[in-house]
């Protein structure tokens, strides 16, 4: 049977705010255990929240980078449920009035494809705290740092029809969250988590098929591969007669395979009501036009901007704007070289070649915009051509310095006397006499292909460092004698 | 409208309460009590009434995003039962 596959995807942003969503502790990443925390994220007996106007900021700002409605009234609800790590019974959370109503971003495929996702909902709620289930004593060791921390969750519609779309859904989230800068997209950290719902239906079917959950998938490709599991899962059933079980699973990458966690099945009675101790959320229109007005540059209105400004392709746009960081560094490196062109290529090319080969990301590289720049600068005034530009990077990635200090360590600067290289081309012409002898006495078209010999041997007894558009002219001027 | 006592037990459970024979019938028929008042409630025309959120008629106050709050782990700690290396200690709880 031809199945289609129908992905939707709920993706938990953690907000880049100082402090919690309902208490004065701080978010920081990492601290000692339970230092992070106040009464509040304990869920001691009478300990109020109160709610961060930051966080409501920012969700603000992702409704508005989503083209969506925005709950000008929003409630806060409990979500009921017992587990350890979530100290007060329940997590404070949105239902039926969410900050954030239904919006789409649209995503490109491999292809070129443009295609339109819905966003059915993004709403404000806190993380929970962490369970360590190392051995304590038998026991199991809690970590509330991390409780009250404040969260988007957001919420796609079943719009995507394959691992790929839904991996470009993620990435364009993730791009979109870091260009608001709401969320530093560290997914390693687990600032970006994705719960991936899925179901088949064979080809042509209206209704959905029965779907699985799988939770906290927390990695690109992750989330790839857990799909292509789960679609092969769900499919060896089906195929089979058989039935699939609507239930959450969890990925294990190492075995690249998902399995049932059957301990949470019947949590999932959450008893949703509006949380007492928080009052209604208003928001005036003054406030989300403000929002609106001060948007920063999204990562859509930079790929064109680049187009226009710069004149790149729109691949080279797209992949120069895919993250801010990587945006930026371009920018600076035009900047610094004066050419975008040059810019584009050399960031794209030799320094993601570099960037690649230590699977380091453009934040982590060992050459700064400003070093790259200055490089392709030397290359802009003749100073060094392309191909020993090529070494002067890897000297620069190597830490031995600036372009300007390796090219003058290593004597690489071109030679631009005109007297200078006409005597080094004589002096080749006078030590291959008989391929000059074998040059005049040829027809042109013979020439035409014979001439590469000649240059070869003017860069390589110039050590590269002869100006190649000096060069042709002088050496065609002395072979034809 | 009535609960059965099996509701009961299965409220109890997700709240993690533990109720004898005897409690479970009492919660039966004090709940089944609250809800016979809900239900005469629905009798009410509630056409055009926007749903209550909460009693008060009042909007949210905001704070300001700065940590305000020091660490206080070790009195935090020193409620708790057990605790090891910084951490609340809990029956063993497996996902």
């Amino acid at each position: 049977m031809n199945w289609e596959v129908v992905i939707g995807l709920e993706i938990h942003a953690q907000l880049s705010t100082q402090s919690k969503l309902f208490s004065g502790a701080a978010t920081s990443f990492g601290a000692e255990p339970n230092t992070n925390t106040t009464l509040v994220d304990l869920g001691m007996p009478g300990a109020l929240p109160v709610f961060n106007k930051e966080a409501l900021r920012m969700a603000v700002m992702f409704g508005q980078a989503v083209n969506a409605e925005i709950g000008m009234t929003s409630v806060f609800a409990r979500k009921n449920y017992f587990y350890p790590d979530l100290p007060k019974g329940y997590q404070t959370s949105q239902m039926d009035h969410p900050i954030v109503g239904k919006g789409h971003l649209d995503i490109t495929l491999d292809d070129g494809t443009v295609k339109r996702v819905g966003i059915t909902r993004a709403h404000l709620e806190e993380d929970a705290g962490k369970s360590l289930h190392e051995d304590f004593q038998g026991m199991t060791g809690i970590d509330l740092n991390r409780s009250s921390t404040p969260l988007l969750e957001i919420v796609s519609e079943p719009d995507m029809r394959s691992a790929k779309e839904a991996v470009a859904y993620v990435k364009m989230i993730h791009s979109i969250v870091t260009y608001l800068g709401i969320c530093d997209g560290n997914m390693a950290e687990g600032s970006m988590r994705c719960d991936i719902n899925i179901s088949l239906r064979p080809k042509g079917q209206e209704e959905f098929g029965t779907r699985t959950e799988i939770k906290n998938v927390n990695s690109f490709r992750f989330i790839e591969r857990a799909i292509y599991t789960e679609i092969e899962r769900q499919a060896d059933i089906l195929e089979d007669g058989g039935k699939i079980t609507q239930e959450t699973r969890l990925y294990d990458p190492d075995k690249d395979e998902t399995r049932s966690m059957r301990s949470k099945e019947d949590a999932n009675d959450y008893r949703y009501f509006p949380c007492p101790d928080l009052l209604p959320i208003e928001l005036t229109q003054e406030y989300v036009n403000e929002i609106a007005a001060n948007l920063p540059e999204l990562p859509v209105q930079k790929a064109e901007r680049f187009m226009s400004e710069y004149k790149l392709s729109e691949y080279d746009a797209g992949v120069l704007s895919a993250t801010r960081a990587m945006a930026d560094y371009f920018e600076e490196v035009a900047k610094v070289a004066g050419n975008a062109k040059l810019a584009a290529n050399w960031v794209m090319g030799e320094l993601s070649k570099y960037l690649n080969t230590e699977g380091k990301e453009i934040t982590e590289s060992s050459v700064t915009a400003e070093q790259l720049g200055g490089l392709l600068v030397r290359i802009e005034d003749n100073t060094i051509n392309g191909k020993t530009a090529k070494n002067v990077l890897q000297s620069m990635w190597e830490g031995e310095g600036s372009a300007d200090q390796i090219i003058e360590a290593k004597g690489l600067k071109q030679v631009t006397d005109t007297g200078a290289i006409e005597s080094m081309i004589q002096g080749v012409l006078d030590a291959n006499a008989a391929q000059v002898e074998q040059f005049r006495a040829s027809d042109e078209d013979k020439q035409k292909k014979m001439i590469g010999f000649f240059m070869g041997q003017v860069m390589k007894a110039s050590q590269g460092k002869a100006n190649p558009g000096m060069v042709t002219p002088i050496l065609n001027k002395l072979l034809k004698g | 409208m009535s609960l059965e006592k099996q509701d009961v037990l299965k409220i109890a459970h997700l709240a993690r309460l533990s109720l004898n024979d005897n409690d479970a019938e009492q919660y039966q028929h004090s709940l089944t009590s609250v809800l016979d008042l809900v239900e005469q409630m629905q009798s009410v025309d509630t056409n055009g009434v926007e749903p209550l959120s909460h009693p008060l008629e009042a909007k949210q106050r905001l704070r300001d995003d700065v940590v305000t709050e020091e660490n206080r782990r070790e009195a935090f700690l020193a409620n708790a039962p057990q605790t090891e290396a910084g951490l609340f200690l809990v029956p063993k709880v497996i996902d």
